[in-house]
């Protein structure tokens, strides 16, 4: 038997599950997530091997979603100090490189920019002949100042020649330094690419140190299992390129849970509302993928142009706070959160939580019911109601049709919402809906995905995207994905205005299972 | 007179978006070349155009090409230098300033970032008062001001003088430059003397746009409804509130051509809005009725901040308010309308303000 164990880091919570080879959860625990977070993670991994009797050399996958590079980030602290050089001139340099970055982060990497010339226009073309000997005088400026370098080039995602030259050199000059390039992590739009590749090189040490850690915890557990790590999309990353691609990392977290509940309730297309102790978060599930946000995101107050689950998020979950006024009932945004286990009134604490509302109502049975007995049906039903019509706007607001679709319920305080809600043709509870997240990082997928600028009238719009669609499974491959299972997952093609051949930018995700 | 700070600048960027009415490209990257610009060489005058002499030369600035290339090839700031020197020779006379063509989308920044590097000032006016996608859609061009002498320029220093019979030369030849370029250029074009400006510009239009910005920037520090605080600083109308159910996108001919549909919420349920763009919002209709035409500004505004959504920004499920604003007086000449109404854009539709078709349809549109 081949097992797998999964684990998913939160802001509260670290869970852990176990499945057998045909996927089914056989232990699963849920913990509190400590401060140095690993620590949560080898109790979490302790507790949920504890269950189980199986040979922990049967052991075969292990695989982690973390927020140690976003609380890195978003904490200023363990970065790596980088050199961050642009490849663009004569263009670009109205805009400095990490503009708009707040300038603590900005010391906190050590505030090294350099810009030189070099660089392409949309259709391939040089801008200037890239500047070697510019890059060798910067590599010596910032030897011994840096670990961790980023290069960025104009229209990398339609020519990456500079950029791979570019590195050359640095290592030429440099030595064996960690290098981030532009062209595998982001995608058009030149500021937030070269933002999310200093944010990358910024983090490549925290990320070698968990990787570390966590293949220690294994082996001091007796599991010798390969190691993945989960990323922004859904799918897994091997540890060697989680440590190139750190910032990859940084949203797996509603990922998984999204990708765990289509999984759990055997959905393909609907919507998962994932409540937590404090909020609840709305997403939609597409294909069995997240749909993303087209919306530029920002990390530690840093933009960037990656792709998230569209996700809205509202103060609603098992511990928020009930209030009654003359206007009715309020429920939130304030939430007793993890201490709900002594704060809430059916624990024996007096702050009265969502979790108590529908104890006392008889819709859940949590805690000691008896100690919720004394309260007020009518206020009660008022704040019931108010879950729901929160809860319904909430999914109305994600929807994109006004039929009714499927709704999945998971994550620990999914307790407090109703079996009918306007909007759903149906909602579903699934089994281990608790732990949802931790099996949406041990069953996720491996991907490849290429994003570029194609010309529709050279290749045709059919030509072009089967073109696109092989390029992505031929990445899909290189990533460990069983060719046999690859499926495109995802196509997204938008015209650019005001350019003649009919440029098109087209991207193009494709996945498979996991090469057993 | 007065001075534009940085506050300023954040404010413009996001009026103008309204004003781009979904297109005319982000202003983001306009922006923080105006900031970067502001913060090296200082701010920014503001000149109304009656403090303008009747000879000085005025000389406003655009970018010109893909929004798209924009944003990957940022500009380096200084590529429109070169230009003012060699129209400063062509035609004998210093730059007195610069200006707009166009206040909507990233082209309200462009000569805000030059007038900071130079030292110029800028004049509260543009062309447009708003967004459109061909050159000689401007007020100037509706009193006759040519469009050259005017100049290309590029990062790499190439630069071009052009001199055509008309703007529609102009357009095309300029369009053709661009993409040899590199697809995106700046331009020195529309040079006017100060009569000219006063007599064609439309004035005020950077205030405006600052307006916009902050009255969306204030509702939202003091949790106000927003939408109404646009439509009042507007003077427009509410068309429709709803949700984005399909968008449908391709290019034709160098521009971004689609249409998107709105399904009703509130007081608007059971009907479907329509928008056709061509990189700008250009007709909004439902099932029975027309409520908007170019050359008046259609707008997506986000239904809870206000902020504007560009068409290519627009995704299935964006909830948005659609707001018409009546547009500048000039565009509804004969002229004007010949130049950027709905016929000129290829709908069989006369151009009515949009005032007097709310009046007729005789519902949605509070003011």
């Amino acid at each position: 038997m081949a097992y797998r164990i999964g684990i998913d880091v939160g802001g509260t919570n670290t869970d852990a599950v176990v499945l057998d080879d045909q996927l089914r959860p056989i232990a699963k625990i849920k913990t509190p997530t400590t401060e140095d977070v690993t620590t949560g993670i080898d109790r979490a991994m302790a507790e949920v091997l504890s269950q189980i009797t199986i040979k922990r050399s049967e052991i075969k996958y292990a695989m982690l979603g973390t927020t140690h590079a976003t609380n890195a980030i978003v904490e200023r602290k363990r970065l790596n100090q980088v050199a961050a050089i642009r490849i663009g001139l004569p263009a670009t340099s109205a805009i400095k490189p990490l503009t708009g970055w707040p300038q603590d982060l900005k010391q906190a990497i050590g505030n090294m920019q350099f810009l030189v010339h070099g660089g392409f226009e949309f259709d391939g073309r040089e801008i200037a002949p890239l500047d070697e000997e510019a890059l060798r005088s910067i590599a010596r400026e910032v030897k011994g100042k840096t670990n961790s370098v980023a290069i960025t080039s104009v229209f990398a995602p339609v020519s990456n020649a500079h950029e791979l030259r570019a590195a050359e050199i640095m290592r030429e000059e440099l030595g064996d330094i960690p290098i981030s390039l532009s062209h595998e992590i982001g995608s058009i739009g030149l500021l937030e690419r070269e933002n999310a590749t200093v944010l990358n090189a910024a983090l490549v040490d925290v990320a070698k140190i968990t990787a570390q850690s966590f293949v220690d915890a294994l082996k001091r557990e007796g599991v010798s299992a390969n190691v993945y790590f989960g990323q922004n999309d859904g799918t897994l990353m091997s540890v060697d390129y989680a440590i190139r691609y750190p910032i990859l990392t940084v949203a797996c977290g509603p990922t998984n849970s999204i990708r765990g509940a289509s999984y759990l309730a055997k959905n393909q297309n609907a919507l998962v509302v994932d409540v937590g102790g404090t909020t609840t978060d709305v997403g939609v599930l597409v294909n069995g993928f997240p749909r993303e946000s087209s919306i530029a995101v920002e990390i530690g107050g840093v933009r960037t142009n990656f792709r998230m689950p569209d996700l809205i998020s509202i103060g609603l979950g098992g511990g928020s706070l009930v209030r009654f006024t003359d206007k009715g009932a309020t429920v939130g945004p304030d939430s007793v959160g993890y201490q709900i286990t002594q704060k809430a009134r059916v624990f024996g604490g007096d702050i009265l939580t969502a979790t108590d509302v529908v104890t006392a109502l008889g819709k859940a049975n949590i805690g000691d019911p008896q100690k919720v007995q004394d309260l007020d049906q009518e206020q009660l039903n008022s704040a019931y109601e108010k879950i729901m019509t929160m809860t319904e706007d909430v999914i109305d607001k994600m929807k994109t049709s006004a039929d009714p679709i499927p709704v999945i319920f998971v994550g620990g305080g999914s307790v407090i919402l109703p079996d009918e809600l306007q909007g759903a043709s149906h909602i579903l509870r699934p089994e281990h809906y608790e732990v949802a997240n931790a099996i949406g990082s041990a069953i996720a997928q491996v991907s490849g995905q290429i994003e570029r600028v194609f010309s529709i009238d050279e290749l045709g719009r059919e030509g072009a995207i089967a073109l696109a669609k092989e390029m992505a499974i031929q990445e899909a491959t290189k990533a460990g994905a069983d060719p046999k299972t690859i499926e495109i997952v995802e196509i997204d093609d938008v015209p650019l205005a005001y350019l003649p051949g009919n440029a098109t930018k087209i991207r193009v995700k494709a996945a498979g299972n996991l090469m057993l | 007179m007065r001075i534009l700070d940085i506050q300023a600048i954040e404010d413009i960027a996001i009026g103008a978006a309204v004003m781009g009415t979904g297109g005319g490209g982000d202003p983001y990257v306009g922006k923080l070349m105006a900031i970067q610009a502001i913060e090296e060489f200082g701010p920014i005058k503001l000149l109304d155009a009656d403090e303008i002499p009747e000879d000085a030369l005025v000389v406003p600035t655009a970018m010109m090409g893909a929004p798209t290339v924009l944003v990957e090839k940022v500009p380096n700031g200084e590529e429109v230098i070169g230009s003012f020197d060699a129209l400063k020779e062509y035609l004998g006379k210093k730059v007195f300033a610069t200006m707009p063509i166009e206040a909507g989308g990233v082209n309200s920044m462009i000569p805000l970032a030059l007038a900071a590097r130079l030292g110029l000032p800028v004049i509260d006016s543009d062309g447009m008062g708003r967004a459109f996608p061909e050159l000689q859609m401007v007020t100037f061009h509706l009193h006759n001001v040519s469009a050259t002498p005017m100049m290309l320029s590029d990062e790499k220093g190439n630069s071009l003088l052009l001199n055509t019979i008309n703007n529609v030369w102009t357009e095309r030849l300029a369009r053709n430059a661009t993409v040899e370029m590199g697809g995106s250029v700046m331009l020195a074009i529309y040079p006017m003397s100060g009569r000219q400006v006063k007599e064609s510009g439309i004035h005020g239009i950077i205030t405006l746009t600052e307006k916009i910005g902050r009255a969306i920037r204030e509702a939202k520090e003091h949790h106000q409804e927003p939408i109404s605080t646009v439509l009042s600083v507007v003077g427009g109308f509410e068309l429709f509130r709803g949700k984005v159910v399909s968008i449908s996108r391709k290019t034709d001919g160098g521009f971004v051509r689609g249409e998107s549909k709105f399904e009703g919420v509130e007081q608007y349920k059971g009907h479907t809005l329509t928008l056709n763009f061509q990189n700008e919002n250009l007709v909004a209709q439902t099932e029975t009725e027309i409520l908007a035409t170019a050359p008046d500004l259609i707008a997506v505004l986000d239904q809870e901040t206000a902020l504007p959504i560009t068409t290519e920004g627009l995704r299935y499920g964006a909830r948005g308010v659609v707001i018409g604003i009546p547009c500048n007086d000039q565009w509804r000449t004969a002229k004007g309308i010949a130049t950027a109404g709905p016929r000129y854009f290829g709908y069989d539709l006369d151009y009515i303000p949009v005032e007097e078709r709310i009046k007729r349809n005789g519902k949605g549109g509070r003011e």
